[in-house]
């Protein structure tokens, strides 16, 4: 109708019928929101403003603690732990590319190449979810043992000369050090980078790339012109959902690493679980939240997709 | 409107009404459906039609007015209360069910228990006794509309409502379901209210029309007096095609009126004239493009007298089998449109030609030039999946 | 030169190939070592064949405990969340109230902050509050974090519903009751389905939250742990590969069963 000229053009409806339709009971949606809402503020929401106002306690477990506003714990706790800090966006940072890299072609595959063997290849990416991640990052250290047979084939091939002296492995050993770590920590995440690419790519029409062929584009501009672009939403919410986790992670520098990788989820959950300091831990805790928002909320602005939910 | 001595199942709309906050989808308006006719509901989308459809079904609470089912209100009465059904656009067959649960489900809700000869009865009338247990998405798009009027058929309901029901259909299959429904509806007897934005889909099945326009009920009537006596520019331009000639009163004698336009004098029935016709006024002339005969400038003199007549050049013309279509600039009106059969053809009517148009004056309507001139003209197909 | 056009052609796929055995090499090793016999406490290094372990998978003390610990809260976690986010989810798709943008971000929330720092507030709250550690503290854990999943699947089933099927049901003298549980129920079936094995699987292998929040209780996902400090039983790995081969047949059979029904059908 918009194109219409001067015909009987009325004002265009916001399309009544889809709005949701006009119940007569008001109260239900109510109903049916408060108790789920009631868990999610009074256990999730609540504990984070208990946690914000532990941060500025002090005190001593025996003594009990008190709100004393002393916000120098942020401070303390940041010059203490700042490599911590530096060292897990880092390492999630680099697990997160690491994933991309890695995670497209497999999801690019699982879109456009695998034919009759799509399923088959969608549950062997989904299976070792299956068996307990904990298991399974243990089985690295195997993988990874030193005098093993990779580690020997890296040594043979010289690589672990280079990355000893890119400072990611020492010596002839790959575990306990930062290479192991985000091995780990690439590899647990990797299906969370997958499952979202395989889910956007697999939404776009495969005769665009056949359009985009015949408009004399070759695959790799096809590729960079078309099918990466479209497959934004995926690479998004795919490297969110790869490097959050990560961020926070402690399992992977702890069963893989070092007392040299140490990431900050590992300090927090000393302090808490150990040393039981915790206005130390919890403003070491508000500290990482508070980054990951603000990376999370300036990296979906400037992506330019902010309905991800 | 005519109303029967027996009035216990016709469709009473009074001073019914919908607003979306500041939008008004339906503005208040008075329509009588009687029982056992085939209604239509005809409009471009977002006139109201859907919207007037789903008042009657209790889908949508009018904001004003009643709706009256024979003597009983049903206005506030919630869909699983009326005696009502409706054909959804696009169907909307539950996919969990099979067709025969689907045909079923209305009469298992109502509490009857043996519905197997029912069910079974219904389903040969629609002819898909053999698809039974079949899933919709498995049916054809023509069954699976069949489905859809067999399971609102089985209830008996007092009205069947239509919403778009053939849309979703290719060409052919419209057609074939048009006389499908139509004969369905002489056997049950069941009054019909059609909803389409497809004004030869409301011609061909309805009894009566109404032509609705942003939330107005523009013209209602049978089929031909909406297409050869027009009231308004929107249903002259919207139910086929008119050519409407703007035009300055000249002299009116008796029950005729003599009107001037660029040089040429046009008379127009005093009946068939909608306006308010007083001398040195405008009306807007109109006449159907098959009404209008086209004879070469150089054979002006073999037309009789006593027809209207316009003169012109052929602009454009285009060769479409039965008839051919001129398109004629004229200095009465720009882009004249002419249909002629295709009997004896001219070879001289061709583009640039100098050419005589002349008709009945009896074919001539006249409306009040006080409206859009261009109102209800189609320059692009409606959206289908979009209802008013 | 053929081998290198050859090459070019299937490079997407032997790298997604590649990305694949990265994926399934621990899985491997898991299964392997199952049937090893370590010399020692730890089960790292291959030493010898030996069915021991899967002859008697709960021969470590504690071991199948947990595991079982586990399946219980994994169970009521998912009971619990998909009931919930399922409500949730039908109030955000189906109904206009006021708060939807705050809510819509409380459920957002969850999924977008690690871990850690959840685990760790909610330990506060449970320390301030005086709370005993343990398994109810784990199961309130569990379903908020499972709850914004379950949400995010089932919404997206129940948006994708033709609103016009209620409508029509309601036509066909439903009442709002018969309504939901004939039609809107069974259809959005598939999407609740899908967010409680979601919700199943996140609270079955979850660790850092429960670890924080259990207290002295010890699920499997926290005999694993600290069974990598004191010393791995191979019984870990016959657990890990009967849960991967359990899930396997179990995904492979539904497929099996729906592809012959389209075929049956079609």
């Amino acid at each position: 109708m918009a194109a219409v000229t001067r015909a009987p053009a009325p004002p265009a409806p916001a399309a009544p019928q889809q709005k949701p339709p006009r119940k007569r009971g008001r109260l239900t949606p109510y109903w049916l929101l408060l108790p789920g809402i009631l868990w999610l503020v009074v256990f999730f929401a609540l504990p984070m403003i208990y946690q914000a106002s532990t941060s500025v306690q002090t005190g001593s477990l025996e003594e009990g603690y008190k709100v004393t506003w002393h916000f120098v714990t942020y401070w303390d706790a940041l010059s203490e732990y700042w490599p911590q800090f530096v060292r897990s966006v880092l390492y999630a940072a680099s697990a997160t590319i690491l994933c991309l890299l890695l995670g497209y072609p497999l999801a690019y595959l699982l879109a456009f190449r695998a034919g009759r063997w799509r399923n088959l290849l969608l549950i062997l990416v989904i299976a070792p979810f299956f068996t307990s991640f904990l298991i399974r990052t243990l089985a690295w250290k195997t993988i990874l043992a030193d005098g093993g047979p990779l580690v020997g084939a890296l040594n043979a091939l010289h690589v672990l000369d280079v990355t000893s002296w890119l400072g990611w492995t020492s010596g002839d050993r790959v575990l306990a050090t930062p290479l192991a770590v985000v091995c780990g920590l690439t590899y647990n995440f990797l299906p969370f980078m997958i499952l979202p690419l395989y889910t956007s790519l697999e939404r776009i029409d495969a005769r665009l790339h056949e359009a985009a062929g015949d408009l004399y584009a070759r695959p790799v501009t096809t590729f960079r012109k078309v099918t990466f672009p479209l497959s934004m939403p995926g690479v998004v919410s795919g490297t969110l959902l790869t490097f959050i986790p990560a961020a926070g992670d402690y399992v992977n520098a702890d069963l893989l690493g070092s007392t040299d990788t140490r990431m900050v989820g590992n300090v927090i959950q000393t302090q808490f679980l150990r040393i039981l300091d915790y206005p130390t831990a919890a403003a070491l805790s508000f500290i990482l939240m508070a980054a990951i928002l603000a990376m999370v909320t300036v990296y979906i602005r400037r992506s330019g997709t902010e309905d991800l939910v | 409107m005519k109303t029967t001595n027996d009035n216990g199942g016709d469709v009473r709309l009074t001073q019914i009404g919908k607003t979306y906050g500041s939008f008004t989808a339906v503005h208040p308006l008075d329509l009588t459906v009687p029982q056992g006719s085939f209604f239509a509901l005809l409009g471009a989308s977002g006139c109201g039609k859907t919207t007037t459809l789903r008042m009657i079904a209790g889908l949508e609470e009018p904001t004003q007015g009643t709706v009256h089912l024979g003597d009983q209100d049903v206005t506030h009465l919630p869909p699983y209360k009326r005696p009502v059904n409706t054909v959804f656009q696009s169907y909307a067959l539950f996919p969990h069910l099979d067709i025969f649960e689907n045909v079923a489900f209305g009469l298992r809700r109502r509490g009857i228990k043996s519905v197997k000869k029912q069910v079974e009865e219904m389903l040969d009338l629609v002819q898909l006794g053999e698809q039974a247990r079949k899933k919709p998405h498995q049916l054809s798009g023509g069954q699976q509309q069949r489905v859809a009027v067999a399971r609102a058929l089985i209830n008996h309901p007092k009205v069947l409502l239509l919403d778009e029901p053939l849309g979703a259909l290719d060409l052919k299959l419209r057609r074939q379901m048009q006389l499908e429904l139509k004969r369905i509806q002489t056997e049950v007897g069941i009054t019909f209210i059609h909803v389409t934005h497809d004004q030869e889909e409301a011609m061909t099945m309805a009894d009566t029309v109404a032509v609705m326009n942003a939330g107005r009920v523009e013209q209602l009537g049978s089929p031909t007096d909406l297409y050869e006596n027009p009231k308004t520019t929107f249903v002259a331009n919207f139910l086929g095609t008119s050519n409407l000639i703007e035009a300055e009163v000249d002299t009116r004698s008796g029950d005729e009126i003599v009107l001037k336009a660029g040089g040429c004098k046009l008379s127009l029935p005093q009946a068939r004239c909608s306006a308010p016709a007083t001398n040195g006024g405008k009306v807007l002339v109109g006449v159907r493009p098959e009404k209008i005969s086209l004879t070469h400038a150089d054979d002006a003199g073999e037309i009789p007298e006593g027809r209207n007549r316009v003169t012109g050049r052929i602009a454009d013309s285009s060769f479409i089998g039965v008839s051919t279509q001129y398109v004629i600039d004229s200095p009465a009106c720009p882009e004249l449109e002419v249909y002629a059969q295709n009997i004896d053809r001219d070879a001289r009517l061709v583009p640039g030609a100098e050419v005589v148009l002349h008709w009945n004056p009896a074919h001539t309507f006249g409306l009040d030039a006080a409206q859009d001139i261009d109102a209800g003209v189609e320059t692009v197909e409606p959206d289908e999946g979009v209802a008013a | 030169m053929a081998f290198v056009n050859w090459l070019k052609r299937h490079l997407v796929v032997i790298a997604g190939l590649l990305t694949l055995g990265y994926l399934l090499l621990p899985n491997i090793v898991v299964t392997v070592f199952s049937f090893n016999k370590p010399k020692g406490r730890f089960n790292y290094q291959w030493q010898e064949f030996s069915t021991d372990a899967w002859k008697d998978p709960c021969g470590v003390a504690d071991m199948c405990g947990s595991l079982s610990l586990s399946l219980q809260i994994a169970l009521w976690a998912t009971l619990g969340a998909t009931a919930l986010g399922t409500m949730i989810s039908f109030a955000l798709v189906r109904y206009r109230f006021r708060a939807r943008g705050t809510i819509n971000s409380l459920i957002f929330l969850p999924m977008a902050m690690p871990e850690v720092v959840m685990a760790a507030s909610l330990l506060t709250l449970f320390l301030n509050m005086g709370a005993q550690l343990g398994f109810w503290t784990i199961l309130i854990a569990h379903i908020m974090f499972c709850l914004s999943f379950v949400v995010v699947a089932v919404k997206a089933r129940v948006m994708s519903m033709d609103p016009r099927l209620e409508q029509a049901a309601q036509d066909l003298y439903a009442g709002p009751f018969q309504t939901f549980f004939r039609v809107t129920l069974p259809i959005a079936a598939p999407g609740i389905a899908a967010g409680a094995l979601l919700a199943f699987a996140l609270s079955f292998d979850d660790f850092i939250i429960t670890n924080f929040n259990a207290g002295s209780t010890v699920t499997f996902p926290m005999f694993v742990w600290g069974a990598a400090q004191r010393g791995t039983p191979v019984q870990i790995n016959v657990i890990g590969t009967a849960m991967f081969i359990i899930a396997v047949l179990f995904v492979v059979a539904g497929m099996v069963i729906s592809n012959r029904r389209t075929r049956q059908k079609a």
